[in-house]
């Protein structure tokens, strides 16, 4: 019995001395590489925010002139998002959100765009989704250059009617074999646009510190 | 010194490679082989974990207690990991947002605590490096066999998006192999890997087959695969 308890009680404190160092080494690194990961996903973050935004074109510090917006049903976000507004000498420029499309091929595709104060699109990228590789995928810029043609786009220009893949009257090309995610992410920009529009001045304020 | 290292190399690389013989990291191996790149990609990451847990747990263990042993490996393996990952995102971040997606899915690797059972914890830390390192090197080179296959067949393309990994300068080693390709999609599918996977596997052990009737004209016997 004593034999069978201290034989467990050593393999006990082994593990428990495993886990304490183990442990520790993580923390370690954890706390020695926090402050670096922070500067670099700011650094991306900022890389993403200027591929829509021309970064000449803003002087403000775009990562903390925030806002953040809770739950949107235009924009199909399911819990606050931020939306980044870029303003040169205090004058609103353009405004930074993401975007959901709910109906893609298969599942949500996660879009970030840009919209400029006078309501054009800076902008669209996609940030994350599902789609068929080889086809629906074609949305992403890694694959291919067709989210760059809504650049300058705007609920003027075109006229609303023409806010649709060429398979239902509109002007957006769709893919061979995949109508379903172009269908999605053109519905996606043009609900964000009437969400900017509708919204505009409350996303620019700024709310006194 | 190659009596003992030559059997692992041999070990890792063709006679118990993980994603043949053993079949072991399926999960992670399915799954990230739709392109060459992305094959490279988590082959790389397995090396360096594989490498590292390997050495550890060579190190430590005598002092490993017999009965825990599993317990602890999982410690050790899922520290590296974090560690790796971290490091990876603070220092090389370029290379963390492309391979990023991967390194959780190591820890779903069970090469790698097979590894570590079935050699390092019973070997000095020398050749429980080579042995990670050539595990390492026989699924990276399985993973980047299936992706090729699946990228070729699905889209047409070899090493397309190389200069995710690679920089800009590695855009143009992307290879057109079909032109005007209009892709066959279930290669890039997850049956694409399943049937892929098991063409490799029947070729390797077609080339077994043919070498052991060589040898032995008589009494060739090819090792039934035990999963």
């Amino acid at each position: 019995m004593t034999v069978l308890n201290t034989s467990i009680l050593r393999v006990g404190l082994m593990l428990a001395i495993f886990a304490i160092v183990a442990t520790s080494l993580v923390a370690i690194t954890e706390d020695n590489t926090r402050d670096k990961i922070v500067e670099n996903e700011k650094k991306t973050l900022l890389a993403a925010i200027n591929a829509l935004v021309d970064s000449n074109d803003y002087n403000n510090d775009i990562i903390t002139d925030i806002l953040i917006l809770p739950k949107t049903k235009r924009l199909n976000t399911r819990e606050n998002s931020i939306v980044y507004r870029a303003r040169k000498d205090n004058q609103p420029i353009a405004a930074v959100f993401t975007t959901i499309a709910p109906n893609g091929y298969s599942g949500k595709i996660k879009l970030l765009i840009g919209v400029n104060y006078d309501g054009s699109l800076a902008g669209v990228r996609v940030i994350s989704h599902k789609e068929t590789p080889g086809l629906g995928d074609k949305i992403d810029l890694k694959k291919a250059d067709w989210i760059l043609q809504f650049n300058n786009l705007s609920l003027i220009v075109p006229v609303e009617s023409k806010w649709k893949v060429k398979k239902d009257g509109g002007q957006f090309d769709q893919f061979t074999g995949a109508t379903i995610t172009p269908r999605a992410v053109v519905k996606a920009i043009k609900n964000a646009l009437y969400f900017f529009e509708k919204n505009r001045d409350d996303l620019f304020k700024v709310i006194d510190e | 010194m190659n009596a003992v290292y030559g059997p692992i190399i041999r070990e890792g690389l063709w006679k118990n490679n993980p994603a043949l013989v053993q079949l072991l990291g399926l999960c992670p191996l399915l799954a990230v082989s739709n392109t060459t790149i992305n094959g490279l990609g988590l082959g790389l990451a397995t090396i360096l974990t594989l490498v590292a847990s390997n050495g550890l747990v060579s190190l430590l263990r005598h002092q490993i207690p017999d009965e825990a042993r599993l317990p602890v490996f999982m410690i050790i393996i899922a520290s590296i990991v974090t560690i790796i990952e971290l490091s990876m995102n603070a220092w090389f971040h370029e290379l963390y947002l492309i391979l990023g997606i991967f390194i959780p899915l190591i820890v779903t690797n069970c090469a790698i605590i097979g590894r570590v059972e079935a050699f390092a914890a019973r070997n000095p830390v020398g050749p429980s490096i080579v042995d990670g390192l050539m595990m390492g090197l026989g699924f990276t080179a399985v993973l980047v066999l299936l992706g090729a296959m699946r990228e070729v067949i699905g889209q047409g393309t070899l090493l397309s998006e190389a200069h995710l990994m690679f920089g800009e300068s590695a855009s143009q080693l992307t290879i057109v192999v079909f032109e005007e390709y209009r892709g066959f999609l279930m290669a890039l599918l997850p049956p694409g890997a399943f049937i892929g996977l098991g063409l490799i596997v029947a070729l390797k052990n077609a080339i077994d087959a043919k070498q052991s009737i060589k040898q032995v004209p008589v009494n060739s016997t090819t090792k039934p695969i035990s999963a």
